[in-house]
């Protein structure tokens, strides 16, 4: 049993050295071998969910060293379903992305592959571990790999995208690393359990607090929260569409959990939420985010740029769940970093099959795209109900208990602008709904009907169809067992 | 109350979401499909029927599907309100499709797969919301309902429906998101259930204003009920084809709209906190405000189907007006409208696109002397508008007595006369149609000259002839839709 965390993350690391090799050798030996990488770890991390679930959290000490000297895994239910989700994701995204790879960076797809694989280690490290010093190193492997796989996108626009990225990451990572030392100044500790316990004693101290402030400005840059999203857009719309797809639901959201996890195990919600008094100002801040990205997004005239800046909008959500300083929040708050992930995954799978297809998703090369692509549009629609919030997709329950805990906590603006944002994404999509749905309007004819033509089909390939189709439809089921997600996964979190 | 455990809502909710994908693999072949449509909405109807029988006995049928949190779960439960609705509309889609038949095809539309499986997709949401055991639920298809409906409304794809699917689109889904839900997760909160249940959920943790607030978001919210200022949604629907009009527009749509706000208030709030609180008649004016301004708007109206759709919007305010009297015979007289104006204006609805497949005419004014051509749509036509304005031999005269039965319950004798002269206006805006029809000269005709017969397809004039007799029927037989709602409110 024990060794399921080490393999969750050998797997993929022994899986890029391999390809890192065949890229001189064989080059199309490198997508089995990550695929088989990526199997191995997704088996992993359902095993290790599974043996969360029955018998509670797993330590797993490297080379033996206990803490605070060692590094430790700690992986209770909440990372176990994000380990989950980040494995799955990656692996669909690969078997998604095999068509793609060939036609985005064609001589350099063992690269590609080798780079991809280690961006998924950085990002399940960052989820397993439980030190504090172990998540910047493996944060910064996650930052360079995303840096390394935006450039290789858009010929002009993402070198510039992805060194713009790189300024303002390296910015938070710094932000986050000296927070970190402020912290080891003060307890002398690096394990994420340590610290929290020598903290409970030193609530008044001011190092403290700056360690606080300054960890979290670092995690909100790297999580795109308004105002300091200006990054954000940029680096995922001129992405490949392999990276764009699994950087956009993972790199956020795994950026939100360790909040969570600052907030909750390291710092704990009396400090936060009994000593300091900034919950106010932070649900403020994210209500004005929600507003914001609504507000830019509708501004955009590239599926792309849209999606962008709802991911902005997103963001808002969670922060401001996870700040409202109750369980209901939080529990909508963990709930939405799983199905944000799914149904912005879902999204840019479906975006990826456009462009495959269509060249370019400017709004004016959607026309018709109903007729043309009617699989890929049906998964399109099914996500965009998701973030509108239509039940019963997954969408609607997470936005059910942030409503809630807005309610609980007397953020009736929090509420409001939750509420104001599920209007402007039923904005956003239906106009691309519609655009994909009407043919050129005809000129004045009563019965336009009668020249329809049948619209000639020419979907993605298979791969890229099946992999959509389950991922929308996971939509409506993780939706459905929202009540039991909650009940099995989260609430033992928060007590 | 006696419950009994079954599948049968959740299957007789499936039943036609199950078969779209049959419907599309099927596309090339119209016969199949259609044959599959009826089978599934036979299947649906029979499975309806056959809870009949133990919710007429006073006991419910329940199945719980998912837990989303403590008190809010998807599940069905089967009483006498949602028994008499659900009936209604599975009956109504099978003659709703052999119509559609007759009219897609008489019409030779594009698209008619689509049509088909998205008018199944619609119908399982209409008894989904019938069969809710809780608010969740009923908001829950209450959605689906709405964005199925979007593909429907918008057949035409053409300029004119875009525009008319934009406005449908808006004003449903934003009231239903920007007031109901709301609305809903604040009745959650503050009570930690949703399930309806004839005395409330709130016990006495509201106060006035709270309450009056919630409940006029809820009423405004439900905008399918087309409550004015949120009622200009119907009109504009019209340009669907004309079975999505007569079944859903007159039907299945609105009428979820409307039995939504009998949940909200027998089920959430309960008559007597309103009562007491002295709520109803809030609503009952603004309702009876749209039942006579809906009426005059009609009067003005030259295209049919444009003046059935604001008669709707006029008819459906009699059910909220009715439910907001809060007496046992205002609730009895509004929720059997459901069913009787159902089965009269699907009647208007069939006639209306009966006539523009046999004729391609769509305004009123182009129609006289036409019941001469078409004696037997004209006599259905004049079946289904005493229906609506509520005269004997019509089931409409039944839940018009009622509902003026119940404003003289509350001794408010104003509301009385609201109905009176809604029914004067309705006569006034259906009657002229029939006479001129029967009587008019046809303006391309000499005095004298025989007239042939033309009468649209056997499809579109069977559909319409069962509903119109229904109609009839419905005025000497309303037992089982009265004992219905007895049993559903337990008076």
């Amino acid at each position: 049993m024990n060794t399921y965390p080490a393999l969750l993350i050998v797997a993929p690391l022994l899986a890029a050295l391999f390809t890192g090799i065949f890229v001189w050798i064989e080059e199309r030996l490198c997508y089995p071998i990550a695929v088989l990488g990526m199997l191995i770890s997704s088996f992993s991390a359902y095993k290790i969910l599974m043996a969360v679930l029955s018998a509670g959290v797993i330590h797993y000490r490297h080379a033996g060293w206990a803490p605070p000297m060692g590094i430790e895994y700690r992986i209770d239910t909440l990372n176990a379903m994000v380990l989950l989700l980040i494995t799955l994701i990656a692996l669909i995204n690969l078997v998604a992305s095999y068509k793609t790879i060939l036609v985005e960076t064609p001589d350099r797809s063992g690269s590609f592959i080798t780079i991809y694989l280690l961006f998924v280690v950085g990002l399940l490290g960052v989820t397993a571990t439980g030190d504090l010093f172990n998540l910047y190193v493996l944060l910064e492997i996650t930052s360079l790999t995303s840096y390394a796989q935006i450039g290789l996108g858009d010929k002009d626009r993402g070198p510039l995208a992805s060194l713009n990225y790189v300024f303002i990451g390296v910015i938070g990572a710094s932000f986050y690393l000296l927070g970190v030392g402020y912290l080891y100044i003060k307890t002398g500790s690096l394990n994420m359990m340590d610290v929290a316990t020598i903290i409970s004693t030193m609530h008044d101290s001011n190092t403290v607090l700056v360690a606080f402030i300054l960890c979290m400005i670092g995690v909100w840059i790297k999580m795109a929260l308004f105002p300091l999203h200006v990054w954000l857009p940029n680096a995922y719309s001129y992405a490949p569409t392999a990276v764009a797809r699994v950087v956009a639901p993972l790199m956020t959201k795994v950026m939100v959990y360790v909040m969570v996890r600052l907030m909750i195990t390291v710092f704990g919600f009396d400090y936060i939420f009994s000593t300091l008094d900034l919950s106010a100002a932070v649900v403020w801040l994210a209500t004005i985010a929600i507003l914001a990205g609504g507000l830019m997004a509708l501004a955009q005239k590239d599926l792309k740029k849209m999606l962008a800046y709802i991911i902005v909008s997103e963001i808002g959500y969670m922060v401001g769940g996870a700040w409202l300083g109750n369980t209901t929040g939080m529990t909508g708050t963990i709930l939405h970093i799983l199905n944000d992930a799914v149904m912005t995954f879902a999204l840019f799978l479906a975006v990826g099959n456009m462009i495959y297809v269509c060249g370019h998703v400017g709004f004016d090369n959607l026309k018709g795209l109903f007729g043309r692509m009617p699989w890929t549009m049906g998964g399109f629609v099914l996500a965009a109900f998701s973030i509108i919030g239509v039940p019963p997709t997954c969408g609607f329950f997470s936005k059910w208990y942030l409503v809630l805990g807005a309610f609980e906590a007397g953020a009736y603006h929090f509420a409001a602008a939750l509420i104001i944002s599920s209007l402007i994404c039923a904005i956003l999509f239906f106009r691309i709904f519609e655009i994909g749905f009407f043919p050129e309007p005809s000129d004045g004819d009563d019965h336009a009907h009668a020249h329809h033509e049948p619209a000639v089909m020419v979907e993605a390939p298979v791969s890229m169809l099946v992999p959509l189709g389950l991922v929308s439809l996971s939509l409506i089921i993780v939706g459905l067992y929202s009540g039991t997600i909650v009940n099995t996964i989260i609430l033992p979190m928060l007590q | 109350m006696e419950q009994i455990i079954s599948i049968k809502p959740l299957l007789a909710v499936l039943v036609s979401l199950c078969v779209i994908p049959i419907l599309v693999s099927a596309s090339k072949q119209p016969n199949v499909r259609e044959g599959w449509t009826f089978c599934a909405g036979t299947i649906k109807f029979i499975l309806v029927l056959s809870m009949l029988p133990a919710v007429l006995q006073g006991k419910q049928i329940v199945f719980s599907l998912f837990e989303i949190a403590p008190g809010a779960a998807l599940a069905f439960r089967v009483d006498g309100i949602g028994m008499l609705f659900a009936l209604v509309a599975s009956f109504l889609y099978i003659i709703t499709s052999m119509y559609s038949i007759g009219y897609m095809r008489g019409l030779d539309e594009h698209g008619q797969t689509r049509f088909v499986s998205f008018f199944a997709l619609a119908i399982s949401a209409t008894i989904g919301a019938a069969f809710s055991s809780n608010l969740l639920t009923l908001y829950v298809f209450y959605e689906i309902l709405s964005l199925a409906t979007y593909p429907l409304v918008t057949h035409h794809q053409d300029a004119k429906s875009r525009v008319s699917g934009r406005r449908y689109l808006s004003f449903i889904l934003g009231t239903s998101i920007g007031l109901v839900l709301p609305a809903m997760l604040y009745c959650y909160h503050v009570t930690g259930t949703l399930e309806f249940s004839t005395a409330g959920i709130f016990a006495g943790q509201l106060s006035k204003p709270a309450a009056t607030v919630l409940l006029l978001m809820f009423v405004f919210g439900f905008a399918k009920a087309g409550i004015m200022p949120f009622h200009s949604w119907l009109p504009a629907a019209m340009v669907a084809p004309t079975p999505v009009s007569a079944l859903l527009h007159a039907v299945a749509v609105v009428k979820v709209g409307v039995f939504s706000i009998v949940r909200v208030i027998t089920g959430i709030f309960g008559v007597e906190l309103l009562a007491s609180f002295n709520l109803g008649i809030v609503i009952a004016s603004i309702a009876a405000v749209t039942i006579l301004v809906g009426s005059c708007i009609a009067l003005s109206q030259d295209e049919l189907k444009r003046r059935l759709a604001f008669s709707t919007i006029s008819q459906l305010s009699y059910i909220v007006f009715g439910v907001a009297l809060l007496t046992p015979k205002g609730l009895l007289g509004g929720i059997v409208h459901i069913g009787m104006h159902a089965f009269g204006k699907i009647t208007l609805f069939f006639c209306a696109g009966a006539i523009y497949v046999a004729t391609g005419k769509k305004y009123i004014s182009q129609m006289d002397g036409l019941g001469k051509k078409m004696p037997i749509t004209y006599t259905a036509l004049f079946i289904g508008a005493l229906g609506v304005i509520g005269l004997p031999p019509s089931g409409g005269f039944f839940s018009k007595w009622y509902l003026i039965l119940g404003t003289l319950e509350t001794g408010h004798q104003i509301l009385m006369l609201v109905l009176l002269l809604s029914s004067f206006l309705n006569a006034f805006y259906f009657l002229p149609i029939v006479y001129k029809g029967f009587f008019g000269t046809p303006p391309d005709t000499q005095e004298g000259e025989p007239v042939k017969m033309e009468e649209a397809s056997f499809c579109c004039v069977v559909p319409l002839v069962i509903t119109a007799i229904i109609s009839i029927v419905l005025f000497f037989w309303p037992d089982v839709f009265v004992d219905l709602i007895k049993v559903g409110l337990g008076i």
